[in-house]
């Protein structure tokens, strides 16, 4: 009975914070966008010596901030851990989160999130040192592995081993650096982990091509930005905004000349996206130049893609299936109409 | 006759001591090559020293400051000191050591934890060292609210404002005790403490403030990290547990059944959950408990919970010491007539304490310690930073050199507490032996 009571108070309060005023009214009248980011992750969230926070998801809290109040600075980061990020989104201590969370199932209706998109797609791979001469992770039987303990990645391996009725040794790691230290000191063979974490410490390893990533990718991991549940027009900006850079590189609106566009062009999508034409920014209670703010913050999602986790940085992802429909990847934007 | 027995008629001039015994070789002899045991231990001892600098040395020395990434790095030590040379690369420090010292604070304004940090030392002196004029208490008791004013900034009037808190109960206080008793004046006073906080303080700052504006830039919680952040979850968390703790403590020895009680199961609730529990609360379940919209400073939730965490262990350590007080010392205070207080401040205490001493600078040592538990509520700490740091592409897969400049710095912080408690347990020493 005592348990009951208790857990209802909890749910009674939790309801209480989530039934605040709406968040876009609440980020206007604060005049900032406060944006739950990683503590640190490479390409995707990172101080500079300056302090300042750079990276492929804070991209997206800036642009956000830029499509509201038309500043992509006017965002406050608070750097979260894989067990603060969820409270710290329900307790409205910040507005959004950006902070390459996965989309399940659960995350989305038993916790009570509402995911606005996919802004990159990941998956799980396998990294071993070439001198093994494996090429392929169904060569990896009897291996010993590198695994983070306590997330979907030692799951997921468990499963795929099983599925190819193959026997494996898991070394059981708590994080990135002490994964990185076990594998070069050969405890392990194969690292594992998400890929564009692979690459990342592939990058950064003394000499990237004495390892390498195997092929296979054995989970879907959708990574996207996410708001709380029950603010719909939030959650509705939050969406466009990411289809508005998504669109934006489809049309070939970037930073350098978005200005130039939103004066009028022969597309019909990019006028109404740019607000030259038609009234799309007060359907979404934003101004009607909003989403040339957002593309001038950072550009398309292809610039941001390529300035922070691109083939010329040096974590050196390519665009694989983050590449737009039109060049066979995943990235697709519903039509701006 | 001429022969006789022999009779001496001087002392012989002693002679030398044997070589083996004296100087340096003796020395070793009875230090430490006493047996055949102790020589393998030495021997053992010394290959491993020699092993370990042998090791170190190189890679602290042939190192690189000046590059601007791990490559550079890799390729300036190459360079300098030939291909598959293993250095360190103390760039990163020479790049990052004002962020891991200060964090993200503004860099045009680190004069304001500097002075903090100065002014710290000065408040502290006169508590440390007994033999400073006594009025630089009056200093120590103000610093509190000088420190919160010059870190976070904002209006000057705040902190007065809640400084003059305590002048209203010390008025409110004095007041009744004189006309209806001391506990009903104690019992007033502190209510209206409370009261002029909760409705007057923030009111009365704001009146001041618009009619006299001085202040600092605000800074807000968030730009706070680095040993900065560190030092004042630790100092606070130090300087407040320590009375917290000397009154639970008495409480539990109380007689009085409430009062007992209280502190028992304050103490043992907290002893029995871990930090990082209390921690997740400050960090998560206050947040949802809270109405929506209260901003309640997260580093102010830690230094609480922190606070709130040493104290019952330091509630331990000071009931160990009072444990240890032969009863005769209860008994002589109460035969010269002292009431509860006096005895406890004239008599109890100062013996207790001393004992303690090396407790209590344990606890201490552990709290400034247990602060970088904070990086996993995601406030940046000098161990939350390295991450951060190495998220850096050009710094990601720098491990040691970060962690090597953490540790030094929390040696430095953490060898200076030890020191001074026992310099403390050589001044304090009263027995004859």
């Amino acid at each position: 009975m005592k348990r009951t009571l208790l857990v209802s108070a909890v749910a009674i309060a939790g309801l209480a914070g989530m039934a605040t005023a709406a968040t876009l009214d609440d980020v206007r009248a604060k005049g900032f966008v406060q944006c739950g980011v990683s503590t640190g992750l490479v390409g995707f969230a990172a101080p500079d010596a300056d302090g300042n926070w750079d990276g492929f998801d804070v991209a997206f809290c800036r642009a956000m901030a830029a499509a509201v109040l038309g500043d992509p600075s006017a965002v406050k980061f608070t750097p979260t851990t894989g067990k603060t990020r969820f409270t710290a989104l329900a307790s409205g201590e910040v507005d959004l989160l950006a902070r390459n969370t996965t989309w399940t199932f659960s995350r989305d209706t038993d916790l009570k999130q509402t995911f606005v998109g996919v802004n990159y797609y990941d998956g799980q791979g396998f990294m071993t040192h070439a001198s093994l001469g494996v090429s392929s992770a169904h060569e990896l039987d009897g291996a010993t592995i590198c695994i983070q303990t306590g997330t979907t990645t030692e799951l997921n391996l468990a499963d795929f081993f099983r599925a190819n009725s193959m026997s494996y040794e898991p070394v059981p790691i708590e994080t990135n650096a002490e994964a990185r230290q076990q594998y070069l000191s050969e405890a392990c063979d194969v690292y594992t982990t998400d890929r564009s974490g692979l690459a990342a410490t592939r990058a950064s390893l003394e000499n990237p091509d004495d390892h390498v990533v195997l092929p296979e990718i054995i989970s879907k991991e959708p990574l996207g930005p996410l708001v709380r549940h029950g603010d719909d027009q939030w959650a509705d900006i939050g969406r466009w905004v990411l289809n508005a850079l998504i669109t934006a590189e489809e049309k070939g609106i970037t930073a350098a000349n978005v200005v130039e566009m939103a004066a009028g062009t022969n597309d019909p999508e990019v006028n109404r996206l740019l607000g030259s034409e038609g009234d799309l920014g007060s359907m979404i209670g934003l101004n009607s130049d909003w989403a040339v703010h957002v593309i001038s913050a950072g550009g398309n999602y292809g610039e941001i893609f390529e300035r922070n986790i691109g083939s010329d940085t040096p974590i050196g992802l390519e665009r694989g299936v983050n590449a737009l429909w039109t060049d066979g990847g995943l990235i697709y934007s519903p039509p701006f109409r | 006759m001429a022969h006789s027995a022999f009779v001496r008629d001087g002392l012989i001039a002693p002679k030398p001591p044997p070589m083996t015994e004296v100087g340096a070789i003796g020395w070793m002899r009875a230090n430490l090559f006493s047996g055949w045991l102790n020589s393998i231990l030495t021997l053992a001892s010394v290959a491993g020293t020699v092993f370990v600098f042998y090791e170190l040395l190189p890679w602290m020395f042939q190192s690189s400051w000046t590059a601007n990434s791990v490559a550079e790095c890799r390729a300036a030590i190459a360079g300098a000191h030939g291909d598959g040379v293993n250095g360190a690369c103390w760039a990163v420090i020479r790049e990052r050591y004002l962020q891991l010292l200060y964090g993200f604070y503004p860099a045009n304004m680190y004069w304001r934890p500097n002075l903090t940090f100065v002014l710290m030392l000065v408040a502290l002196s006169p508590i440390l060292f007994p033999n400073l004029p006594r009025k630089m208490l009056w200093f120590s008791a103000v610093y509190p609210f000088l420190g919160y004013f010059l870190l976070w900034g904002g209006t000057i009037w705040l902190p007065i404002s809640i400084l003059l808190g305590f002048v209203v109960g010390y008025f409110l206080i004095a007041l009744n005790s004189a006309r209806m008793g001391l506990l009903f004046g104690v019992i007033s006073g502190a209510a209206g403490t409370v009261i002029y906080w909760i409705y007057i303080a923030s009111w009365f700052a704001q009146v001041a403030h618009d009619l006299i504006p001085i202040g600092l830039t605000e800074v807000e919680s968030a730009r706070f990290g680095g040993f900065m952040l560190s030092t004042i979850i630790g100092v606070t968390g130090i300087s407040c547990s320590l009375p917290i703790g000397i009154m639970l403590a008495l409480g539990r020895k109380s007689d009085l059944l409430i009062v007992k009680s209280i502190c028992v199961g304050f103490i043992e609730f907290i002893r029995g959950v871990p930090l990082i529990t209390l921690l997740f609360v400050a960090s998560t379940l206050l947040n949802i408990f809270l109405p929506p919209g209260t901003n309640f400073d997260l580093i102010l939730r830690v230094v609480i919970m922190v606070t709130l965490f040493a104290s019952a262990y330091l509630a331990e350590v000071v009931r160990g010491g009072l444990a240890a007080l032969p009863t005769g010392q209860f008994e002589a205070a109460d035969s010269l007539g002292l009431d509860y207080w006096k005895s406890m401040r004239l008599i109890v205490l100062p013996q207790a304490l001393k004992i303690s001493i090396p407790g209590i600078v344990s606890t201490f040592i552990g709290l400034y310690k247990d602060t970088t538990l904070v990086s996993i509520i995601g406030l940046l700490d000098p161990v939350g930073l390295t991450t951060s740091i190495r998220a850096d592409s050009a710094w990601n897969g720098i491990v040691w050199e970060l962690y090597a400049f953490v540790a030094a710095v929390f040696f430095v912080f953490c060898f200076s507490m030890s020191r001074y408690s026992m310099h403390l347990e050589r001044r304090l020493q009263t027995d004859h032996n």
